[in-house]
């Protein structure tokens, strides 16, 4: 497979290049077009591309620059995950459920990056409501990784990453709620942030588990993300859950030194699961860190190996809440001629969401229901409660947390179909920081076996500025962030 | 611990979702997987410990005026509707 050549590097280089008028949005738009259609019988990235309305909209982005309107990101193409509502657009969820579903108004997130003059190439695949590791639980099929297409791009923002390491985006959002935009990131070789729970609103953002949903981004870089993060971030009136605290220019920090920043390692990130290989990759990353100024101490997290049991009390039950919206009523899936009102909701349910949508619903009905709520649900929560007070803890001791993001790299789709729970400790280190509301980032650092492997970040409430800063200071001295799959080069 | 069919189509009604011939052992098995292993959080020690309410501290729900923000917009959310009749969703006859 041959591809049309990406026209640059990363969106830093699209927006200089831009601004120095060496191409306009429509070029751009088309050449990234042209990549996306010719890389979608390989990686099924996207389930919906929206190539008229992203020329028209880069059409109106070049009229605005040339009458001196618009911003730095003024033209600059990007997909979204399909869970971002997109007014007037297939908005799917990854799920029959939403097969048919056009939104009739934009996320919050989608509407900012639209100001921002960003053009939208089209929607990605993902794991069916977001509830998957591996990007197989799509009713669109499985995405596949651009380092290896027998192999998983992680999950479940899977599309969102593979467009991204495969350049056919230039970056894309996503959404976390265990993990789901670290863990591709990683396995995919690109850079991923979660936010703050709280920073990035989520109206508009197809609803898992809203104590844990945060969208961000995936990116190439970390100057890309703080590029991008800015005009997605901050207060919106409709998410009652949105925190009202000023965003930051995060592009400002970037380059500031790591003198005197201290990096805790956290021991129990470090333990018989990690894959040794990645292990040592991780250990590279942590000397360029250290010469670049950071100090690196161990802490310990003793609460933090209970975060997979806990989020699989605490997740399954606000979904089954929050799918209890799917009724074959108001909109989506509805059954052949339904005999009553109660075969309705059961039958639409039963064969619009999938296998592992159903498994979740099911667990979530069992630990509220009755007789149960006390036992699960509740000791889910104080459990959280331990898993908070040992990040609150470590934080006392550092300024950043340092670990993996995944245990292994990517792995071949497929292999752990068969057991939910292997699935679920995909996720081992990037679930504690969804449950104590943090922001985390992946980045590449390094191959293992010719597949990337991704370290992960974590940091204080707020302190994505930071975080940012660490990570582009790493990215100056590494090009791990730079590598390109050879077939998509 | 251990689920059996019984526990599967309880749980399967009280979530409103029809399950196949076929998926139901499926779901016995893994559903009795996942809360063996959710099982470990017996061993955490919770004693006086309250339960996590926001995932931030000190941060309650937001609440807003009771007050019209937005105009109608019924005929637009009844494009995505199954079936749709004078306004109306239309369901199976609940009332004979």
């Amino acid at each position: 497979m041959s591809l049309p050549a990406a026209p640059a590097a990363t969106v830093a280089e699209l927006v200089r290049g831009l601004a120095a008028k060496q191409f306009s949005s429509v070029e751009l738009t088309r050449a990234y077009l042209a990549r996306v259609a010719a890389a979608q019988p390989e990686l099924n990235a996207f389930i919906t591309v929206t190539g008229e309305a992203a020329l028209a909209a880069a059409a109106r982005a070049d009229a605005d620059r040339a009458a001196g309107r618009g911003g730095p990101l003024t033209g600059v193409p990007l997909a979204h995950k399909d869970i971002f509502c997109t007014e007037g657009v297939l908005t799917t969820c990854g799920s029959k459920m939403l097969a048919n579903f056009v939104s009739p108004y934009d996320a919050t997130v989608v509407a900012g990056l639209r100001q921002a003059g960003t053009v939208m190439l089209g929607k990605l695949n993902m794991d069916e409501f977001a509830m998957g590791s591996s990007n197989e639980t799509s009713y669109f099929g499985p995405v596949r990784n651009p380092w290896d297409t027998a192999r998983v791009p992680g999950g479940s923002s899977g599309g969102s990453a593979a467009a991204v390491a495969a350049r056919i985006a230039p970056a894309a959002t996503a959404t976390d709620t265990g993990g789901s935009i670290r863990q591709p990131a990683a396995l995919c070789g690109v850079t991923g942030i979660k936010p703050t729970y709280g920073r990035v609103s989520r109206y508009g953002m197809i609803a898992f588990a809203s104590s844990l949903d945060q969208g961000g981004l995936i990116t190439v870089s970390a100057e890309d993300a703080a590029l991008l993060l800015g005009p997605m971030s901050g207060f919106d009136p409709r998410d009652s859950t949105s925190v009202d605290s000023p965003v930051p220019d995060y592009t400002a920090t970037l380059t500031a030194s790591l003198e005197g920043l201290t990096i805790g390692l956290v021991k129990e990130f470090f333990d018989d699961g990690l894959d040794a290989e990645c292990g040592a990759r991780i250990r590279e990353a942590i000397a360029v860190l250290e010469k670049q100024g950071a100090k690196v101490r161990e802490v310990s997290c003793p609460n933090l190996p209970l975060s997979v049991p806990t989020y699989y009390v605490v997740a399954p039950a606000e979904c089954s809440s929050n799918l209890a919206r799917f009724d074959g009523v108001r909109f989506g899936h509805r059954c052949e001629s339904p005999k009553n009102l109660n075969d309705l909701y059961s039958r639409s349910r039963g064969e619009g969401f999938g296998a592992e949508v159903k498994r979740r619903i099911m667990t979530g009905t069992y630990v509220l229901s009755a007789g149960y709520y006390d036992a699960y649900y509740l000791k889910a929560q104080r459990v959280r409660q331990l898993i908070s007070a040992d990040f609150a803890r470590a934080f006392g001791e550092c300024d950043l947390l340092l670990g993996p993001t995944s245990p292994t790299p990517a792995f071949r789709i497929g292999d752990k179909c068969d057991d939910p729970i292997t699935m679920y400790l995909n996720d081992i280190y990037t679930i504690g920081a969804n449950l104590a509301g943090l922001p985390g980032m992946s980045l590449p650092c390094g191959f293992v076996g010719g597949l990337p492997v991704g370290l992960q970040l974590i940091g204080p409430h707020f302190s994505e500025a930071r975080m940012l800063n660490a990570a582009h200071r790493y990215q100056m001295e590494t090009d791990w962030h730079l590598r390109v799959p050879a077939a998509f080069a | 611990m251990s689920l059996n069919r019984a526990d599967i189509e309880n749980i399967a009604r009280l979530a409103r979702l029809e399950l196949t011939e076929t998926e139901i052992p499926v779901y016995v098995d893994s559903l009795s997987r996942i809360f063996a292993f959710v099982g470990e959080l017996d061993r955490a020690p919770t004693a006086g410990i309250s339960p996590m309410a926001h995932p931030l501290p000190g941060l309650a729900q937001r609440l807003r005026p009771d007050e019209v923000a937005e105009s109608d917009h019924r005929e637009l959310y009844q494009r995505n509707a199954p079936q749709v009749e004078a306004g109306l969703y239309v369901v199976p006859k609940v009332i004979e």
